[in-house]
């Protein structure tokens, strides 16, 4: 097929601002059509799809996956993590740098272009180390880092613990403009942590990790995005005080974003006490007061930013005692339908809020542009079924990471379909 | 009627009923500690394995005489020499174990949800000796049973339990048991030894030793494990001694005949003098009998009846 015509669908363009329905017509790589009805007389050159009841989007970003290779392949690849990706509706993603070796250096930002594109499913925006080997000592080549393709830059998993170090990391990234992504937590604070630290920590005699713990860095990274001048995003927030503090920085005008995952307003500590491993995720499912200050902050555009943290882990690494089993929740294909399931069903978000979190949101806080849906530009574009009921069925799962809480829940809004490149790399249309 | 889970991870979900259960077999098993021969063949043909990833003395020998006294075939498997060492999972011992016919594990480990995990993965029934900082079910009802035979009951009971609240899981199995017994509970110790939200469990929560002793029945001192002053907690021994330690004065402030507890092992002149350790208060030896005589009736109840239901709840 040469061309492909999407009939029927609710058209939401984030980027252009207008929302309608209508067909888009796809031919080589590029949008060639966008009106309220095309007609087609060449029929067996065209796939024509049906997209009566679902909504067309520009692209959609998870600006915070973890692809794992190079180095714990075990875990994922990233064909398999792009996989999953796709399937999860996305057209990119942006991986993080605790590979082994961690992507501190061009080879290994190189290795995972390569690799992304071998794949084939979804564009990879790579992610570069804040510090070398993320060990926050001493500052990564940014320049280098730059020129081999990163778009952020960022310790994830880890904080930089000294400030002084921080403070200089985040000046330099001013130079090739970068964006600093920050993972908050006081690492004295939260160390022999395992969940959130409230009721359920005590009964369940698991260690907690203080809300505190995130808050702390949050005020401090935000203090040195005051003194530097650095474009700072905060990583997974998860607490009420996080909230408060990047609402406040907005307010002063700081170059100051903030993303949420999504098991950070759907899920509660309450849900550890399975000591089911699938729930140990960092920072860690919060309380009830926390999730209502996370969606808040969705609703008022403090967070500008839905991200996944999408951490796949091995079963044999997950299928141990709690204390034992690492942190994370393997979550790029639930990430958009625990969206709508949890925000837009729930009223809490409108179709065009949430859509933003996953397009507009993440490209101005990575500062690439996204095109929108209109002709000329790269057909990259998200379709999903906001009606349709779906199990979350691990027998139909892309990631090699099982480790989801979400497991055999039904969640209303799925992705059906994923174009890149006017390729579609994603299909589950029934 | 027995034990309606498979497994006995905890005193929160288990009823008031089984507990009274538990605590009335105690009572016909006790009788059994004092005869001169001490073999009965209930449990003949039985097994239990005691799987201990911690160092423990009482817990492991009170279950092993327990099994033994009942004619069951008690083993204790040496978690240091076993194939735990060369790196298998508990799931895999766990599945080995089955594999060998065993009918119960009784179960230490140093983290919490262990033996919830090990129950749900393993036909045998578990019983949970203590698990981290979450449960340690068998002390409580050790505890609950050397009460109830002084007082005669435990609706009522003021029990006040003094010491490091945080990282004790007899605690969290007492304040389940006796709340749900019908005794009030005080919890007592130093903010840096206080969990989050605790009374949020239904317990009184107080920092001053002296206002924890005053309307106590029972005062149950826990054991300070000294390298929680390494980590800042408090700041010497001696200080903690002096703020929490159990002495002639300390005690003159609590009723008369209240009792003394502790679950072992002690540190002398730390949180207990030896004084007290040694006065008519004090019911620490007898709570060591108590024990046996618990966990020979956790057995019965167990491996003598069937589980009402097929999958472990916690």
């Amino acid at each position: 097929m040469k061309r492909l015509l999407l009939k029927n669908a609710l058209i939401i363009d984030s980027v252009r601002h207008r929302e309608f329905k209508g067909d888009i017509l796809i031919e080589n790589c590029k949008i060639k059509k966008v009106a309220e009805e095309i007609e087609i007389n060449d029929r067996e050159e065209t796939r024509t799809i049906d997209l009566e009841g679902k909504v067309v989007t520009p692209g959609m970003i998870d600006m915070h996956v973890h692809l794992r290779e190079p180095g714990e392949e075990n875990k994922e690849t990233i064909a398999t993590g792009t996989k999953a990706a796709a399937y999860g509706g996305f057209t990119a993603v942006a991986c993080m740098p605790n590979t082994y070796p961690a992507a501190d250096n061009e080879a290994t930002i190189e290795l995972i272009k390569r690799r992304a594109e071998e794949a084939g499913n979804c564009r990879v925006l790579p992610v570069g180390c804040l510090t070398k080997e993320r060990q926050g000592e001493i500052m990564a080549e940014y320049g280098f880092l730059k020129d081999a393709g990163v778009v952020a830059l960022s310790d994830d998993g880890n904080g930089v613990m000294n400030s002084e170090v921080m403070r200089h990391c985040m000046e330099y990234a001013t130079l090739y403009d970068l964006p600093v992504l920050s993972h908050c937590e006081d690492e004295n604070l939260a160390e022999g942590g395992q969940i959130h630290e409230g009721y359920y920590s005590t009964i369940l005699g698991l260690q907690g990790i203080p809300a505190a713990a995130e808050e702390i860095m949050i005020a401090r990274d935000i203090a040195l995005a005051e003194l530097t001048g650095a474009r700072l995003h905060i990583c997974h927030i998860s607490t009420k005080g996080g909230v408060e503090l990047v609402r406040r920085a907005k307010e002063k005008g700081l170059k100051v974003t903030a993303e949420a995952a999504p098991h950070h307003f759907s899920l509660s500590d309450q849900e550890t006490a399975s000591y089911n491993t699938a729930t140990k995720v960092n920072p860690p499912l919060r309380s009830e007061e926390h999730i209502q200050a996370v969606i808040a902050g969705l609703k008022d555009g403090t967070i500008d930013v839905i991200a996944s943290d999408h951490a796949p882990h091995s079963r044999e690494e997950k299928e141990v005692e709690y204390p034992f089993a690492p942190f994370g929740i393997s979550g790029v294909e639930t990430c958009l339908a625990v969206s709508l399931h949890y925000l837009y069903h729930t009223g809490k978000l409108s179709l065009r809020q949430l859509v933003e979190k996953f397009t507009t949101g993440p490209a101005s806080v990575l500062g690439i542009n996204i095109a929108g849906i209109e002709e000329g530009s790269l057909a990259h574009l998200t379709v999903f079924d906001p009606e349709l009921v779906k199990e979350v069925n691990l027998k139909n799962w892309h990631s090699l990471g099982q480790n989801t809480p979400y497991a055999g829940k039904n969640l209303k809004g799925w992705p059906v379909m994923t174009i890149v490149g006017g390729k579609i790399t994603a299909e589950s249309l029934t | 009627m027995g034990i309606k889970t498979k497994d006995l991870l905890g005193l929160k979900n288990i009823s008031k009923e089984e507990i009274e259960l538990i605590l009335n077999t105690a009572e016909s098993m006790e009788e059994i500690i004092y005869r001169d021969v001490k073999k009965l063949p209930t449990l003949r043909g039985k097994s239990v394995v005691s799987l201990f990833y911690e160092p423990s003395t009482r817990t492991r020998s009170s279950f092993e005489l327990a099994g033994k006294y009942l004619g069951a075939d008690t083993m204790n498997m040496g978690v240091s020499s076993s194939s735990v060492k060369k790196g298998e999972t508990l799931i895999d011992t766990g599945r080995t174990l089955d594999a060998m016919g065993i009918d119960m594990v009784v179960i230490r480990h140093p983290a919490a949800g262990a033996p919830k995990l090990l129950g749900e993965n393993i036909k045998a029934r578990v019983i949970n000796a203590g698990d981290g900082y979450h449960e340690h079910p068998t002390q409580a009802l050790l505890d609950m049973y050397t009460m109830r035979k002084k007082f005669g009951e435990l609706q009522g009971l003021t029990v006040a339990i003094i010491g490091d609240i945080l990282h004790s899981r007899v605690v969290r199995s007492n304040i389940w048991g006796l709340t749900k017994m019908g005794a009030e509970v005080i919890v007592c110790g130093p903010p840096t030894l206080l969990p989050a939200d605790i009374a949020a469990t239904g317990v009184r929560v107080v920092t001053c030793f002296k206002d924890a002793l005053r309307d106590a029945d029972v005062i149950m001192m826990l054991r300070i494990q000294l390298e929680r002053q390494q980590k800042g907690l408090f700041p010497s021994k001696r200080e903690y001694a002096k703020m929490y330690g159990l002495n002639k004065e300390t005690l003159s402030l609590a009723k008369k005949d209240a009792m003394v507890m502790h679950p072992g092992p002690i540190n002398r002149g730390v949180e207990i003098s030896p004084e007290v350790y040694e006065s008519v208060q004090s019911v620490i030896d007898e709570q060591v009998t108590a024990g046996v005589a618990v966990r020979m009736a956790l057995l019965y109840l167990m491996m003598g009846s069937d589980f009402e239901d097929e999958k472990a709840t916690s």
